[in-house]
């Protein structure tokens, strides 16, 4: 369980809520609400005062490494570091699967990055986000440069991480997709939140 | 003319050597270059500096006096601090932005100071300024290259990467491992100049120092001798410095959360003139 407790972000007013496991939140918003501040603070790759528990042990008990193998945050536009997408995978089993999942071709894994279109950037990054197996799952427009089809893969990958017993938050501007996946909703407006339902 | 076959220049030799600089003038006014006050400022600012800088080190070598001789090269360590500051295009905020380098040139000064001059040349005392000044001058001025260069590749890499750095932290590598490429692109790019001027040395130039005690009469292979040892000295301190002033600066883009700090540089300084 993910327990959020009176976290201060720039911006925004203080937050609270909790999260189960296998639970989807949405959150929600317009442009520069902060949606992504949120995000980015969850996964504490920006500074941010309160406190986070995940299964009972506080963020700031563990390193920051430590946290975001656990709490994982995929950026609405991913960055790479390597030539190819394979070089951003640790040795594991499973890859191509998950690749093939989303649409993809294995051999892509060996293709230059560059090579890829936007789309599939965006899925070979969902995949690298999912691949290790983190509890949290923090999407920023997990599906936002993607096609009908391709969308409803990324769905069906994010319905296997819940069933799982994951925890997701995902950013959407899309209201069917909120009430296709989430159980929840935050909306950020003038710079506060407030979680209701779908 | 010395013994040694010194030349002594008088002050016309000079003012001949100074009359080079009308040919700067005139080819400015011929191709409308509109360089020729800046010329002239440049060319004034020069020979003041080093007429200057000449009779305060007349006055130092005469005393032989620790004090005056660590304390010139006190002065000498915070102007290059200041000059190294001066060269980034964004800098660190606060007190660092002048620290890291200022800091990471008093350790290599100090230590061309005392391994150069006191372990290996040995002059009696260890202090004496004839020997401690041009050697911390030469060591301290291209450090300040290596230290500027790595430390402006570090921040405009780390700008211009923060996608893929961030998406590497996100992923849980720790700031080292995230920074580790820009890191090595900084380290590489602030050795690079003393690598390549180490292989050009005695084949394409002829250094300052060891031309100037060739000027002065000294035997050219004893003249070669001391040039090695300082571009030895330069080397390492270089690659020390440039060593100290990435990982320093890699530490302070990054926090103890392992988080990018990119909010810890200063805004870009607004180049508009209009």
């Amino acid at each position: 369980m993910l327990r959020i407790d009176s976290l201060q972000v720039y911006g925004l007013a203080p937050v609270s809520f909790e999260v189960a496991k296998g639970e989807c939140v949405a959150v929600q918003g317009p442009s520069g609400s902060g949606k992504t501040v949120l995000l980015r603070a969850l996964a504490d790759l920006d500074p941010a005062k309160g406190q986070i528990f995940l299964d009972g042990t506080e963020r700031n008990s563990m390193s920051g490494p430590a946290w975001r193998k656990q709490v994982r945050y995929a950026a609405a536009e991913p960055g790479w570091w390597g030539e190819t997408p394979r070089e951003h995978f640790a040795q594991g089993a499973g890859l191509d699967k998950l690749v093939n999942q989303l649409g993809l071709k294995s051999t892509q894994l060996d293709q230059s990055v560059t090579q890829l279109s936007t789309g599939e950037r965006q899925r070979m990054a969902l995949v690298r986000a999912v691949f290790d197996r983190p509890s949290v799952l923090l999407l920023d427009e997990p599906t936002g440069a993607l096609d009908a089809k391709a969308t409803k893969q990324a769905e069906r990958l994010i319905r296997r991480q819940l069933k799982a017993g994951h925890v997701v938050i995902f950013v959407s501007h899309d209201p069917e997709q909120v009430k296709r996946l989430a159980d929840r909703k935050l909306t950020i407006r003038g710079g506060k939140v407030r979680v209701g339902r779908v | 003319m010395s013994q040694t076959g010194y030349i002594a220049l008088s002050y016309w030799d000079m003012a001949m050597a100074a009359s080079l600089i009308l040919i700067n003038g005139a080819l400015s006014v011929a191709f409308r270059l509109g360089l020729e006050r800046t010329l002239f400022i440049a060319a004034a600012r020069m020979t003041v500096q080093l007429m200057a800088v000449g009779f305060v080190l007349k006055f130092i070598f005469s005393q032989t006096s620790a004090l005056w001789t660590l304390g010139l090269g006190l002065c000498m360590v915070l102007f290059a601090g200041r000059e190294a500051m001066a060269r980034q295009t964004r800098r660190y905020k606060g007190w660092w932005a002048y620290g890291l380098g200022t800091g990471t040139l008093l350790f290599v000064g100090l230590l061309a100071i005392l391994f150069g001059v006191g372990v290996i040349i040995g002059p009696e005392p260890w202090y004496t300024p004839r020997f401690v000044l041009p050697i911390l001058g030469m060591a301290l001025g291209n450090t300040l290259n290596g230290i500027s260069l790595g430390l402006e590749t570090l921040t405009t890499t780390a700008l211009r990467e923060r996608s893929a750095i961030e998406a590497r932290i996100a992923l849980g590598a720790t700031h080292f491992e995230a920074m580790s490429a820009v890191t090595r692109q900084a380290l590489k790019t602030g050795m690079m100049p003393i690598v390549n001027s180490m292989a050009a040395t005695g084949i394409v130039s002829l250094p300052g120092m060891m031309t100037g005690q060739i000027l002065a009469g000294v035997d050219p292979v004893e003249a070669t001798k001391y040039q090695v040892l300082i571009t030895f000295l330069i080397a390492g301190g270089t690659a020390l410095g440039a060593f100290l002033a990435v990982f320093g600066g890699t530490r302070l883009l990054t926090d103890e959360r392992h988080r990018l700090r990119l909010d810890r540089l200063e805004k870009p300084a607004n180049t508009n003139s209009q």
